[in-house]
């Protein structure tokens, strides 16, 4: 479980879990709980380089299916497998088990434009 | 409050607004001989002189009850058996179109439940949908789903895929980035060691046709080596009759199994309509485009039918869906999966081994013509190329007076064809129809 005050956001739900270069990417609790059951995730491929903001996977839910953007630059080192076969994690763990993709960042200063959690919470009053 | 929509003023606004100057300028694409509007009618006949009219004028047509048809290509003449179109001309099933309130139609959504199960069944494959317009939008949406599925950019297409289908994969692959390559032939086959040193890191997807377009069944086996080698998909474009004795493409890794569902149950009607259909393994059944039926059960624990998957369609997805065919093709493939049971396992392999046998019998007796002979040594299905060196205007006349609707000329395709004309034989031809042909060619 990420310790949620440490965590960036950005302003499209997701949260990134910075340790030096590298970082963890999921989907807020407010995210997965406005998308409500998660019933499919399209996972990016290991090795795949992502621009800040290109849609880097698919979160398909009993709603809809959504894209996920990358919040940093940065090639992509692991995926959570274990989504494959439990997407719900998402929905039951989204800052723990339901973590998305790790990310090694191309350009670390971009985690600088990121929302703390302060200032995430008060933007989502703006939706 | 009164709504009038298409105003000048905003037609005006709208022209503005896209920055034209006007809608005639937007018509530019289209040929000016084609927008004239002017259409000339006569004056109004009764409804009799109407019906002698017309019977007349339909009389004029060379239709399959009183001609022998050897043409193919593509579009074959089977025999559609009666309870076909008798149970798919029911009004239920000739008025409805696609579901779109789904589970409000659940007769139809059985249909289309059915018929995508036998189409696993005859491919081998996974997953299907509920049917696409024709076999050559089903072969460019595969094309389109390897693209996405690989991440790669390349498309090796044999030349011996249908012309027209390669065609429409082209227009649509025009708005990808993407690259399309195509695969010679030697003699009526996909030239396989070009195939193997054109497939790479790079390439996406592997596009071969089962039997291919001169009526010649391919290795399908090494295609599919190499298309697997360096982690490319196998796209492989079936004529569903000949799966009675060929291979599925299940059966050889295919990972996309397309097809032109005409030759089941639907008849030869001015180019249309026919059905696609589109089977894929299991780990693409997400990207897969089109319609999907699915069976469950409603809160009562009853069996019911759903359209399922649905967040990959256009409507949920907009401009992210993997595909903007919403729809499906539901009476032709109706009519597929009428054919399919009525035949069932046992008869499919039958109506199969009919074609091959009637075609194998008068490809051995036309060779036997003087200035007949043979192109290439591939076994085949039920279609097959002969070169013919007697005058096209004479072979032409002495088949329309018997009677007979000649092969395709290659020749207006591929000029280095000339000569070479493609046969078609199904089970429908008759002793007395193939003496015919033979008869004919002997003469000219």
């Amino acid at each position: 479980m990420a310790d949620t005050t440490k965590l960036r956001y950005a302003k499209t739900h997701e949260w990134l879990n910075l340790d030096g270069t590298q970082g963890r990417v999921g989907i807020s609790d407010y995210a997965q709980n406005e998308i409500s059951d998660v019933v499919f995730v399209e996972l990016p491929r290991v090795g795949r380089e992502l621009k800040k903001g290109d849609s880097a996977m698919v979160v398909e839910s009993v709603k809809a299916a959504f894209d996920i953007y990358a919040p940093v630059s940065g090639k992509v080192t692991r995926v959570n497998e274990s989504l494959k076969d439990h997407p719900e994690l998402i929905n039951s763990s989204p800052f723990g088990d339901g973590w998305l993709f790790e990310i090694q960042l191309s350009q670390p200063v971009e985690a600088n434009e990121l929302m703390d959690q302060a200032q995430y919470d008060s933007s989502k009053g703006n939706h | 409050m009164d709504f009038i929509s298409g105003r000048n003023e905003d037609k005006t606004e709208m022209l503005r607004t896209i920055g034209a100057a006007s809608i005639e300028s937007l018509l530019c694409a289209i040929p000016k001989s084609l927008r004239s509007f002017s259409i000339e009618i006569p004056e109004a006949l009764s409804a009799i002189d109407l019906e002698r009219e017309t019977k007349r004028i339909a009389a004029s047509n060379a239709d399959f009850d009183r001609w022998a048809c050897y043409l193919g290509a593509g579009v074959y003449d089977h025999f559609v058996h009666p309870a076909t179109e008798s149970l798919a001309h029911r009004s239920e099933f000739i008025t409805a179109y696609t579901p779109y309130q789904g589970e409000a139609s659940q007769g139809a959504l059985q249909a289309i439940y059915e018929y995508q199960s036998l189409i696993c069944e005859l491919t081998a494959m996974d997953c299907s949908n509920a049917s696409m317009y024709d076999g050559a939008s089903a072969l460019a949406e595969a094309a389109v789903l390897a693209l996405r599925g690989t991440e790669r950019k390349k498309i090796l297409l044999s030349a011996a895929v249908h012309p027209d289908s390669r065609a429409v994969l082209k227009t649509y692959l025009s708005f990808f980035d993407a690259e399309v390559v195509e695969v010679p032939v030697t003699g009526c086959v996909t030239d396989l060691g070009r195939l193997e040193s054109l497939a790479d890191e790079k390439t996406a997807a592997i596009i071969f046709q089962q039997p291919n377009f001169f009526g010649a069944i391919e290795e399908a086996g090494l295609i599919s080596e190499a298309a697997h080698r360096p982690g490319a998909l196998l796209i492989a474009s079936v004529n569903p009759v000949s799966l009675g004795v060929l291979a599925p493409p299940g059966e050889y890794g295919a990972d996309i199994a397309v097809g032109d569902g005409q030759p089941l149950g639907n008849r030869v009607a001015f180019g249309g309509p026919h059905f696609g259909f589109f089977a894929v393994r299991d780990s693409f059944l997400r990207k897969m485009p089109g319609r999907i039926a699915g069976m469950t059960v409603d809160h009562e624990g009853r069996r019911a039918f759903v359209l399922t998957l649905q967040a990959r369609e256009q409507h949920i997805r907009r401009e992210k869906a993997t595909s903007n065919i919403c729809t499906n093709h539901a009476l032709g493939a109706l009519k597929g999966a009428i054919q399919l049971c009525l035949l069932g396992k046992e008869g499919l392999k039958r109506l199969s081994l009919l074609n091959v046998h009637k075609a194998h019998q008068v490809y051995r007796r036309l060779l036997k013509i003087k200035g007949v002979f043979p192109v290439g040594t591939h076994p085949f299905f039920n279609e097959f190329v002969l070169e013919i060196k007697k005058d096209p205007a004479a072979l032409h006349k002495k088949m329309a007076a018997q009677r007979i609707i000649g092969p395709l000329a290659l020749g207006p395709l591929d000029a280095s064809r000339r000569g070479q004309y493609l046969f078609a034989v199904t089970e429908k031809r008759t002793e007395e129809e193939l003496s015919r042909l033979v008869r004919s060619l002997e003469d000219a």
